[in-house]
């Protein structure tokens, strides 16, 4: 009797070390993909990125050397027009839904709406803007991929908003109307400068995330071989001329796409690690 | 401040009547066929899906190429993202847990173009060289074929039967297995937190193993969460579209075996939009695109659902 109890307490003690064992295997499984990743993009990219990576245009096919000059101010010039777009409206969708509509019915609505188009695929955000402005223009634009690019951030900027104000202590709040001040007035430049630090690295957050879209941009800017900044035509942006490239057939193409996508991940990383240094000391000036 | 809040709705509904309107024309002359049907070539009795010069529009080859890479991901990822998710919540020393969760976060921050790009370099060849010969071998050895050869699963005509390109199904399965990971990863770990310690004190004080306590006090408990973030990955395979469009191998047929070249719903929008040959066909593939806009917002609103009902009461945290 005793003996078969310690054996079941032997098998006990087995599975748990098989379980911790199996967990630990997992984690290095995962972690193996991304250290691959991250060593061969900056072991690609770094031996690819020259001076001319940042200040030529691309040559043309098969030709070797060249850069992608045109495609990072083309995502400059995306992402400006996606901000102006996204970050206001997301902002105010956020404010609604913490400040004016907290526990309505119609935010819980809008809250969940937000999840909901955060998880349309980006690939049907660019035919929907191609439907509704490229078809009706007749021609690709700027605008276009730079509207399709703002959309996809206002879901993001809206919940990370939302957020950030309801870490912002009650007290604040009733400080400021205490003083009498209205409550649009309280919300503006109490609650929401009070949250502002975590309300920037938010739209950053967003920023970076729409920043390597590429399948929203397939039918709407396009992509441009030459410089342009004209919000009516084509335009280059970093993402898809790292697709353009890959599926090509020259080497010294896949060599600059290498290039690019190690700029691009660059970019983000540092946007994400901002975030997480906010995030990780307090996001909140003077509320704690 | 109301009209920014309410533009959310106003953008959902303006994309699907945008998708509804531009697909008439295919959704008139098909209908619902249009998912399942197809017509068969004359001379060589093969099935013909999809022929944009002739006009023949059937999208079956790329529902089946969506799903199962689709599934193909979710079978190797959600194992492993479990399993990532016990360790970082119940068993990962302190200094490991901030940057193993960074790397996860960074993992989700990587665009798709980045991992289409690793992949077409870097998986495609190594699944070509090394892996797909193991599991051919396996799978076309001959006591497995006399075994198990009445499944059809095995043998040349089998799961891992035909050429090996590297490109194919099995290549977007596992590129998408990797970006879904960190997702269904990042949402377990957080409704595993979301369980009370409570629970897993009052199972440790029965004399419960460090497993058991996982097992009967946290898994069981974060269930229906954990159910809800497999299926908001599943969300996230389901409209990846470039990575999977750089792997794929882009052809409209259906073969059983994983390692033939497929297309998927959002891969097949992505290569032929902007060539579009006819209106006929810009429109079947709009209509395909809507079909992907409404599974993915009933794939997402159901798993949304589910984290909500488990995360519901705990705090907002920052991230």
């Amino acid at each position: 009797m005793a003996q078969r109890k310690n054996m079941r307490g032997a098998l006990r003690t087995i599975t748990d070390h098989v379980a911790t064992g199996l967990a630990i295997l997992a984690t290095v499984l995962v972690v193996a993909p991304l250290v691959a990743i991250f060593g061969y993009l900056i072991y690609k990219g770094a031996s690819s990125l020259n001076l001319a990576f940042f200040t030529e245009i691309p040559k043309p096919e098969g030709e070797v050397g060249g850069g992608m000059a045109n495609a990072i101010v083309g995502s400059a010039v995306l992402l400006g027009v996606a901000s102006l777009l996204g970050i206001p409206i997301g902002i105010g969708g956020g404010i609604y839904l913490a400040e004016f509509g907290r526990g309505t019915r119609l935010a819980n609505a809008i809250r969940f709406t937000a999840d909901v188009l955060n998880g349309v695929p980006s690939i049907v955000m660019g035919i929907a803007i191609y439907s509704l402005i490229v078809f009706q223009q007749k021609h690709f634009s700027a605008f276009s991929g730079g509207v399709a690019l703002g959309i996809m951030m206002i879901p993001t900027v809206t919940r990370t908003t939302e957020e950030m104000l309801l870490m912002v202590p009650h007290s604040i709040r009733e400080a400021a109307l205490g003083l009498g001040v209205p409550n649009w007035r309280s919300v503006l430049s109490i609650t929401l400068k009070t949250a502002s630090p975590g309300v920037i690295t938010g739209c950053m957050l967003a920023f970076a995330r729409v920043a390597g879209e590429t399948a929203p941009l397939l039918f709407t800017a396009l992509g441009n071989q030459f410089w342009s900044v004209d919000l009516n035509q084509p335009i280059a942006a970093l993402p898809l001329q790292i697709y353009i490239y890959a599926i090509s057939p020259y080497d010294d193409q896949h060599r600059l796409a290498w290039a690019g996508a190690l700029v691009l991940i660059a970019l983000i990383v540092l946007a994400v690690s901002l975030v997480r240094y906010v995030a990780g000391r307090g996001i909140l000036k003077g509320a704690s | 401040m109301l009209a920014c809040a309410a533009s959310i709705f106003a953008i959902v509904v303006l994309i699907a009547t945008e998708l509804v309107l531009q697909s008439q024309q295919s959704w008139h002359k098909f209908g619902l066929p249009f998912f399942y049907k197809f017509n068969v070539d004359p001379d060589t009795h093969l099935p013909l899906f999809w022929d944009p010069v002739n006009g023949t529009f059937y999208a079956l080859p790329f529902l089946y190429g969506t799903l199962v890479s689709s599934l193909l991901a979710l079978l190797i990822a959600v194992p492993l993202a479990i399993g990532v998710a016990v360790f970082l919540t119940e068993m990962c020393p302190g200094f490991l847990r901030g940057p193993l969760s960074f790397l996860t976060e960074l993992l989700a921050a990587i665009p798709s173009v980045v991992y289409g790009l690793w992949a077409m370099f870097v998986l495609v060849p190594l699944l070509r060289e090394h892996i797909n010969p193991f599991f051919i071998g396996i799978f076309g050895a001959p006591s497995m074929v006399r075994l198990f050869g009445w499944t059809g699963l095995v043998g040349d005509d089998g799961l891992f039967g035909g050429v090996n390109l590297g490109l194919g199904l099995l290549a977007a399965g596992v590129i998408l297995a990797i970006m879904i990971l960190p997702i269904i990863a990042s949402l377990t770990r957080e409704v595993m937190s979301a369980v009370p310690n409570a629970q897993r004190e009052a199972v440790l004080a029965l004399g419960a193993t460090r497993w058991e306590m996982i097992r009967v006090g946290v898994l069981r408990n974060a269930r229906i969460g954990i159910v809800g973030s497999i299926i908001l990955g599943l969300g996230r395979a389901l409209g990846e579209t470039m990575a999977v469009a750089m792997v794929i191998g882009n052809s409209a047929e259906i073969h059983k075996s994983l390692l033939s070249t497929g297309h998927s719903m959002a891969s097949v929008i992505a290569n032929e939009f902007s060539e579009a040959t006819s209106d006929m066909h810009r429109s079947a593939l709009i209509e395909i695109g809507l079909a992907l806009f409404l599974v993915t917002i009933l794939v997402n609103g159901l798993a949304r659902l589910l984290v909500w009902a488990v995360t519901r009461g705990t705090p907002v945290r920052a991230n």
